[in-house]
């Protein structure tokens, strides 16, 4: 059976891609699927801080109510999951990208190659993610694509490791010197047979980072650093909502269960994948879905 | 054993040392000018670069860096620009509150989550197990800063609202009551205490939610072992098998997820002291990155990469305490 085959066996992994596929859906068909426009001002006076299911004075009716500036929260719900979304897999794939280029490299490397390259790791793993996230983006002109970056070059470590470790076991392993023998070597030897058995444990913790990813977005654009306004963020229509909490508290409340929605999904899907690619867990019988690791 | 702790705290210092000049590096390189916000909003270019001048902003990037590494190691770490103060002043006022908060619900996170992680493994597929599951993964999912205003919004606004009973109202923010010095010193440590009390669960529901899910497996994955179905076969009695063979076999993933979770534990501490109006070094740096205070930045950068370095070396000894394979030097 096949990892995807095995993956829809598992219920964990339905409803996590169930969720994000519904989310993902949501932020493509926003323009259509929005009731408003995310960032009018109709009439701030008569729409501003309208509890859940009231009708504004013009008698449209507001689901999810309003915020302080008469904004129709679903609206800005349904455009925010684009840019927790982007956000969200794109910053993990500069994560990717910069974390296999340094583990994969140290692993081929070897010797003092190797020593410089973990050390760096190791010492970007030393600081808080939070703290280095604050001083770059603050002192920088905040924008998406900014945070995105930002977001991708500090998330690399883990990846990094785990990259340059499946490596250095797969070089250790019999088929490489079968196909070194064969005469395979250089790029080939690394695109062909290094590359793609590396490549699944690497994409269940990038599966598992873009939880993370979405919170920490998140968590920028909530206290003003983030994505600058009006643009829809999770976060900052979190921090919005904080302004109101005691007469509006609804403006805070949905903008964190879609975060919350959105993260345990992509964690159920990662953790599904893991136990699906983990021979040790399908013996415990955690699943019941038998697998090949590799190809 | 001596030999190898001078080396685990030679790597240290290293570490602190690589994380200070990439902190020092990302700061200067970044636009901006400090000395404008030294100056006033109208001042001449003259005032300008006198207050770059002293500042020591005039002065090419190496000669600074080696300066303002001098003058760190020597404890002499500035004043800061936002403030007028002392940073070290401003560091000492802080880092006791945010080691208190840290380190409460570090306590707590290890000896509830290993308790819920371990009595789920025991119950594994029961009712239990799956509420407790769903719970956790839904808690973990939550940004810090979310679960802090809920709290705020159920235990401080709704509970004084619908008129609870005051022990389940908190206060919502800072560390004592305006009149806490009024107080007799047993009220004064109640109302301590009630100021805690959110932070400290925001932060610790999150941590006790990520660790009994490792926990959890790392139980499971234990009681699979070989050895335990032998010690089963002996017919040693069930305590003893769970206490002498799965917990602490259990223990050793679980004590490297502990040096790995202090970076997370410090940033779920910025956001919750921000929420809080907790006068610790989460929101000390917030304040100073959003003003670019940056010898606030500077100091509460190394200071938090000390702090995580220091966790990682504790969790190191405490391998030792655990394994007694490490203790006795062997590898």
């Amino acid at each position: 059976m096949t990892t995807g085959k095995a993956l829809l066996h598992d219920r964990r992994a339905v409803i996590g891609l169930a969720i994000i596929g519904t989310f993902a859906l949501v932020a493509i068909l926003a323009p259509l699927l929005a009731p408003a426009d995310p960032n009018a001002q109709p009439d701030i006076l008569g729409t501003r801080f309208l509890a859940p299911m009231s009708s504004g004075p013009d008698g449209t009716t507001y689901w999810l109510g309003t915020d302080r500036f008469g904004r129709d929260i679903l609206s800005r719900l349904i455009y925010g999951a684009r840019i927790s979304l982007t956000v969200g897999v794109l910053s993990v794939v500069v994560s990717v990208i910069v974390g296999c280029t340094v583990g994969i490299s140290a692993a081929v490397a070897g010797g003092w190659v190797e020593r410089v390259l973990m050390a760096a790791t190791d010492t970007v793993l030393a600081m808080p993610r939070i703290v280095v996230l604050l001083t770059l983006v603050a002192l920088w002109e905040p924008s998406v694509l900014l945070v995105l970056l930002v977001l991708g070059l500090t998330g690399w470590m883990g990846i990094a490791r785990l990259a340059r470790a499946e490596v250095k076991s797969i070089l250790a392993r019999p088929y490489l010197d079968a196909a070194k023998a064969l005469g395979i070597s250089g790029p080939r030897l690394l695109w062909r047979h290094i590359l793609p058995n590396t490549m699944t444990p690497v994409i269940v913790a990038a599966a598992l980072a873009v939880g993370n990813a979405i919170t920490l977005e998140s968590g920028l654009s909530f206290l003003g650093i983030g994505i600058p306004p009006p643009a829809p963020s999770w976060g900052s229509m979190i921090a919005t909502g904080r302004d109101a909490l005691v007469h509006a508290p609804w403006i805070a409340t949905f903008p964190g269960i879609a975060i919350v929605l959105a993260v345990v999904a992509t964690n159920l899907i990662g953790d599904s994948m893991r136990d699906a690619l983990d021979p040790t867990t399908r013996e415990r019988g955690e699943t019941q879905s038998t697998i090949a690791p590799s190809r | 054993m001596l030999r190898k702790a001078l080396r685990r705290l030679a790597i240290g210092i290293g570490l602190v040392f690589a994380v200070v000049t990439i902190t020092f590096l990302l700061i200067n390189l970044a636009p901006g000018d400090p000395a404008r916000l030294w100056v006033a909003p109208n001042a001449s270019e003259a005032d300008l670069a006198a207050a770059r001048r002293l500042l020591g902003l005039d002065q090419p990037l190496p000669v600074r860096y080696v300066a303002w590494l001098v003058d760190f190691v020597r404890g002499n770490w500035g004043t800061s620009i936002a403030q007028q103060r002392p940073v070290a002043r401003i560091i000492l006022d802080a880092l006791p509150h945010t080691l208190l908060l840290s380190g409460c619900s570090l306590f707590l996170t290890y000896a509830i989550g290993v308790l819920v992680g371990a009595f789920q493994a025991a119950k594994r597929r029961t009712p239990w197990d799956t509420t407790l599951t769903i719970g956790n993964l839904v808690v973990f999912g939550m940004p810090a800063y979310w679960l802090a205003i809920m709290l705020v919004l159920t235990f401080a606004y709704a509970a004084s609202r619908y008129g609870w009973p005051s022990w389940i109202q908190f206060p919502a923010m800072g560390v004592a009551s305006l009149d806490a010095d009024f107080l007799t010193p047993w009220g004064r440590l109640v109302d301590r205490l009630r100021h805690l009390t959110l932070p400290l669960v925001t932060l610790s529901l999150i941590g006790i939610a990520g660790t009994s899910r490792f926990v959890r497996g790392a139980v499971l994955e234990v009681r699979g072992q070989s050895f335990v179905a032998a010690a089963r076969a002996r017919g040693l009695p069930p305590l003893t098998i769970e206490g002498r063979y799965v917990i602490r076999n259990a223990l050793m993933p679980i004590i490297t997820l502990l040096g790995l979770s202090l970076p997370a534990l410090f940033s779920g501490t910025v956001f919750v002291e921000v929420i809080f109006a907790w006068p610790g070094m989460g929101r000390e740096i917030v304040t100073a990155v959003g003003a670019r205070d940056y010898p606030v930045v500077m100091a509460t950068t190394a200071i938090f990469a000390v702090l995580v370095v220091v966790g990682n070396l504790l969790a190191d000894s405490l391998y030792a305490v655990a394994d007694p394979r490490i203790r006795e030097g062997q590898r």
